[in-house]
């Protein structure tokens, strides 16, 4: 089945390579198990390698980040700065800071290496959540991967925690304001805040001891964990293997794509490249985090502009719009302007990522294996709660922004903060119905093809002066890519006498389950059945014999590729689409050996 | 070499050093404006009556529709108001004036508008004028606001302490590069970009709107200058990093990820995936 055979079976003359390999196969026995993953297959679909952009970038994080500990120095000890940057020599700072500028104008490509170790975190970040996007609105983290979908959650919350860590190492105005808001989180805890906030800064705020931690988890704790959990993710996903799109050949049985050697490796070998360019022009041509105009931490200091790195922005705009306040109780102030936007939401928002799968595992009561991704149009509730989420996301970000909203678009900074907090309420749920009604129209229209064909822009005149466009029917490959949905079950609670002995709570929780699964499935477009298939299909050739008597000219207008005519099918080979590998799924069907 | 000048730097910085060069630059600067000066004290309190006239008449058509004939200010409920100027000084007109703020477009949250109506001369006058109503900041002298009177060999440490002052008293509001930031009720600190160093003075010394007033108590003149020099500066320096993004910090930074950075990637995803091994790529679909 592999195009790519000849290759692989070449007989080669023994080369210096090859004696080297079969020295190492002879002593670790790696060839075997070489071979089987020289032969995994990948499909190809350009949201599958948005995943690669966060991995990459986390090897260009890997590699400039070690190149940036080589001067860096993780102390808060006070010296006074002697480089070659004019506008702060002889000030006093700490020695993480002014190492920091050694890096920006001492160090030959220091700066280079700083800004692209800058954007690389942007990128890393950002990317992991187009990822999760795309994870999310196809379905892919439905069984047997949930575990998968977990192991992401946590790599997305290590990495803002990295990040931050990060962001706070330079020791500059912004580090300093940043810390600040992180002390002032902890501190609202109430009755124990105070003393965590003592513990983490081993004393009263700033002290000189959060640097060297903050370093330690930076450099060693933060990206061992996220190593590890890296690898754990691409293992599963090696074990499991990759999900793939529906259509002709491809089914929930096996893979079809490019083997891993050459075709696949080549593609992302290639695109690490790619993602390192991208990060060493931003860093060449774009400043980023110009530590030097924000001066040393000073705590009487603050700038317009405060802002933390994009990632933090939603926390940082539920901080800027929540109202303030505040309750006393037995003389301990419970600061909920800080406890809710700053601790409490973002525990809400993160058990929510993570748990997704299993609250909609539970509605649906779907307990089989997918390999199949889901269309989004085909799963309208989950793609409407995205479409919700992110607009929540996106009207907090906006609010983190606010002053240079205000600025840019000359408006009123109060009169933001009133917009934002009514519209985190409107705006999301508005979201979530025009995209769900969407969804569904989009489900409408699919089955219209299915049944009455593909408008092909004919406009036929009959013979008593009425129009009418002319439908033909869609190809077989799409017909069958189409039909390749789930049949849906409805789950309806047990009625009447069957609830006899079950706990009323029990039965509570059914009818709830029953609901949610009513409204989840309820306004579905049913795929349409073999009769309904085929009672369209001798329609349409019934039809289409008629319309060609009047207008026999015109023949070749409708038969552009998809008909010849008469309306039937030629089961085309897929000549133009032969799958490259096809491996088979060992997890659901044992009996088929991966090829 | 650095190394010396940076001692040599330190030592300047000894108690006695400052005020003794301040004083023999003062002398010097001060004896040389006296000798050069065009006009003579007698000179210019004829005159100075004469530019008042001609303010007065400005000022009747330009400006007392808003702040009454006499300065004394128009109290309205329909927002066509504006303050008494008995006192504001003539720092403050040349400020308002000179910047174009004044006379004021359209009632508004703020003056924003720089349509400049009066010639240099006729901004003399109205200045001249309004400070005849009552005494307050005179308009400062070059060698008062101008960096380039700072002498060579302290530029540098002026800089520097500049830099610290406006990193205490001016950022809140003007951000770090002083490119502009928002203040509460659609009022806003605008950049410093660009803005004249006669005006960055005035502006201190008057304090404009929202704007507090830096008074030789707070900043001393010498301070303000410092302050202006680090302006300057930060116009001039290079930009160290590359393409700025508006210096308005991590929120830029963070749309400029997601639009070149994630956009570009993707832009390759999609053109990867699309160059696939296939014979022909005609129906290749998702
Ligand atoms: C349309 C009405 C209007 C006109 C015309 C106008 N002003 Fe004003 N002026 C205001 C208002 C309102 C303020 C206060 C708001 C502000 O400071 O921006 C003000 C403030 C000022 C101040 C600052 C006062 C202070 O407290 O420091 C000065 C000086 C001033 N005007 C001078 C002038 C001069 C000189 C003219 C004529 C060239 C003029 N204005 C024309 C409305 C006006
Ligand atoms: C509380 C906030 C605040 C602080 C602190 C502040 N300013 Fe301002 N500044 C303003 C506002 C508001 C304006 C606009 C006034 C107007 O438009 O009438 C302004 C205007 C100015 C202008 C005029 C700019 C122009 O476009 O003409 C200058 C110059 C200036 N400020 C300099 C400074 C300096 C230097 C400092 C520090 C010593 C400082 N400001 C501190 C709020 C502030
Ligand atoms: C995986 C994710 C990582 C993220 C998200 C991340 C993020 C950041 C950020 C945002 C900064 C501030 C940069 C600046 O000055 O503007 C930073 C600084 C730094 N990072 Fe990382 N980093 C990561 C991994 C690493 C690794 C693996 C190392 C070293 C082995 C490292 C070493 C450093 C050092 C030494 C600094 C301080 C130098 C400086 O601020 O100029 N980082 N990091």
């Amino acid at each position: 089945m592999s195009t790519n055979a000849k290759a692989a079976v070449k007989p080669a003359k023994p080369s210096k390579i090859g004696a080297a390999a079969n020295y190492a196969d002879e002593r670790t026995g790696m060839a075997g198990l070489a071979k089987k993953q020289i032969r995994k297959v990948f499909p190809d679909h350009w949201s599958f390698m948005l995943g690669e952009i966060a991995l990459w970038s986390f090897v260009v994080l890997l590699i400039t980040g070690v190149f940036l500990s080589l001067w860096y120095k993780p102390s808060m000890a006070e010296v006074v700065y002697n480089g070659s940057y004019d506008a702060l020599r002889g000030l006093h700072m700490s020695e993480a800071y002014a190492s920091t500028l050694d890096i920006s104008f001492d160090v030959r490509a220091g700066l280079l290496m700083r800004q692209m170790h800058h954007w690389a975190a942007m990128l890393f970040i950002a990317a992991m959540f187009v990822h999760l996007i795309r994870v999310f609105v196809t379905g892919a983290f439905r069984k047997p991967r949930e575990i998968n979908w977990l192991i992401g959650g946590v790599l997305l919350l290590l990495g803002i925690l990295e990040g931050f860590a990060g962001y706070s190492l330079p020791d500059d105005l912004l580090s300093g304001t940043g810390l600040r808001i992180a002390d002032g989180l902890v501190k609202a805890t109430p009755v124990v805040g105070t003393y965590m906030s003592f513990f983490l800064f081993g004393g009263e705020f700033p002290g000189d001891l959060i640097i060297p931690r903050l370093y330690i988890a930076h450099v060693l704790l933060i990206p061992g964990l996220l190593l590890a959990l890296i690898g754990a993710h691409m293992m599963l996903l090696v074990y499991q293997k990759h999900t793939q799109w529906p259509g002709p050949g491809r089914t929930n049985e096996n893979v079809v794509g490019y083997p891993m050697m050459p075709i696949y490796a080549a593609k992302a070998g290639g695109y690490f490249f790619v993602v390192f360019g991208i990060t060493a022009l931003m860093g060449g041509l774009m400043s980023i985090n110009p530590v030097w105009r924000f001066g040393p931490y000073n705590p009487a200091e603050v700038t317009a502009g405060s802002q933390p790195d994009w990632y933090m922005g939603v926390a940082e705009g539920l901080l800027r719009i929540f109202p303030g306040w505040e309750t006393s109780i037995f003389g301990v102030t419970a600061t909920w302007s800080v406890i809710i936007p700053g601790q409490i939401a973002p525990m809400l928002i993160l058990t929510g990522i993570l748990f997704y799968p299993f609250i909609e595992a539970w509605i649906t009561g779907d307990k089989s294996e997918h390999h199949l991704l889901e269309r989004p149009r085909n799963a309208p509730n989950r793609t409407a709660f995205l479409a919700a989420m992110m607009t929540f996301y996106g009207l907090l970000w906006a609010a983190g922004g606010n002053d240079i909203l205000a600025v840019l678009f000359n408006l009123n900074l109060n009169h933001i903060t009133y917009f934002m907090r009514v519209a985190i309420f409107v705006l999301p749920p508005l979201a979530f119905w025009l995209a769900r009604r969407w969804c569904i129209s989009l489900q409408r229209s699919d089955e219209a093809k299915l049944l009455h064909g593909y408008e092909t822009g004919v406009i036929m005149r009959s013979p008593d002066g009425g129009y009418s466009e002319r439908h033909a029917p869609i190809s077989a490959e799409e017909a069958y890519t189409l039909m390749a949905r789930d049949e849906e079950k409805v789950y309806e609670a047990p009625a009447g006498t069957d609830l006899n002995g079950v706990a009323a709570r029990k039965v509570r929780v059914m009818q709830l389950r029953s609901k949610a699964s009513k409204y989840w499935f309820g306004d579905n477009i049913r795929k349409p059945t073999r009769e309904q298939l085929e009672e369209a299909r001798a329609h349409a050739e019934h039809e289409l014999a008629i319309q060609d008597g009047h207008t026999n000219g015109h023949s070749n207008g409708h038969a552009d590729g998809h008909s010849n005519g008469d309306g039937r099918q030629p089961v085309r080979s897929g000549s133009h689409a032969a799958p490259a590998a096809i491996e088979g799924r060992s997890s659901t069907d044992p009996g088929s050996s991966e090829k | 070499m650095r190394l010396l000048t940076a001692r040599l730097s330190a030592r300047r910085r000894s108690r006695f050093a400052g005020p003794v060069v301040l004083m023999f630059a003062l002398l010097l600067t001060g004896g040389l404006y006296t000798a050069l000066s065009p006009a003579s004290a007698d000179d210019a309190t004829s005159s100075d009556t004469d530019t008042v006239a001609k303010g007065r008449e400005l000022f009747l058509v330009g400006c007392s529709t808003c702040h009454g004939k006499n300065g004394e200010g128009v109290d309205s409920t329909t927002g066509w108001y504006g303050p008494p100027l008995v006192g504001v000084g003539a720092a403050s007109v040349d400020f308002q004036v000179g910047t174009g703020r004044m006379p004021l477009a359209a009632p508004g949250p703020q003056g924003a508008d720089r349509r400049h109506v009066y010639t240099d001369e006729e901004v003399e006058a109205l200045a001249a004028f309004v400070a005849s109503l009552g005494p307050g900041p005179v308009v400062p002298s070059e060698e008062e606001y101008s960096p380039d009177a700072i002498p060579e060999d302290e530029r540098e440490e002026a800089i520097v302490r500049g830099g610290e002052f406006f990193r205490t008293n001016c950022t809140a509001c003007h951000n770090f590069a002083a490119s502009g930031g928002a203040l509460p009720g659609g009022k806003y600190a605008p950049t410093l970009q660009g803005v004249e160093p006669k005006h960055v003075y005035e502006a201190m010394l008057t304090g404009p709107q929202q704007m507090p007033v830096f008074s030789d108590e707070v900043l001393k003149p010498e301070e303000k200058r410092q302050i202006i020099a680090y302006l300057r500066n930060l116009e001039e320096s290079p930009a160290y990093g590359g393409a700025q993004l508006g210096s308005y910090g991590p929120v830029s930074e963070g749309m400029a990820a997601w639009v070149f950075g994630i956009g570009a990637c993707v832009a390759f995803a999609v053109w990867i995936a699309s160059h696939t091994a296939r014979s022909t790529r005609k129906g290749a679909k998702a």
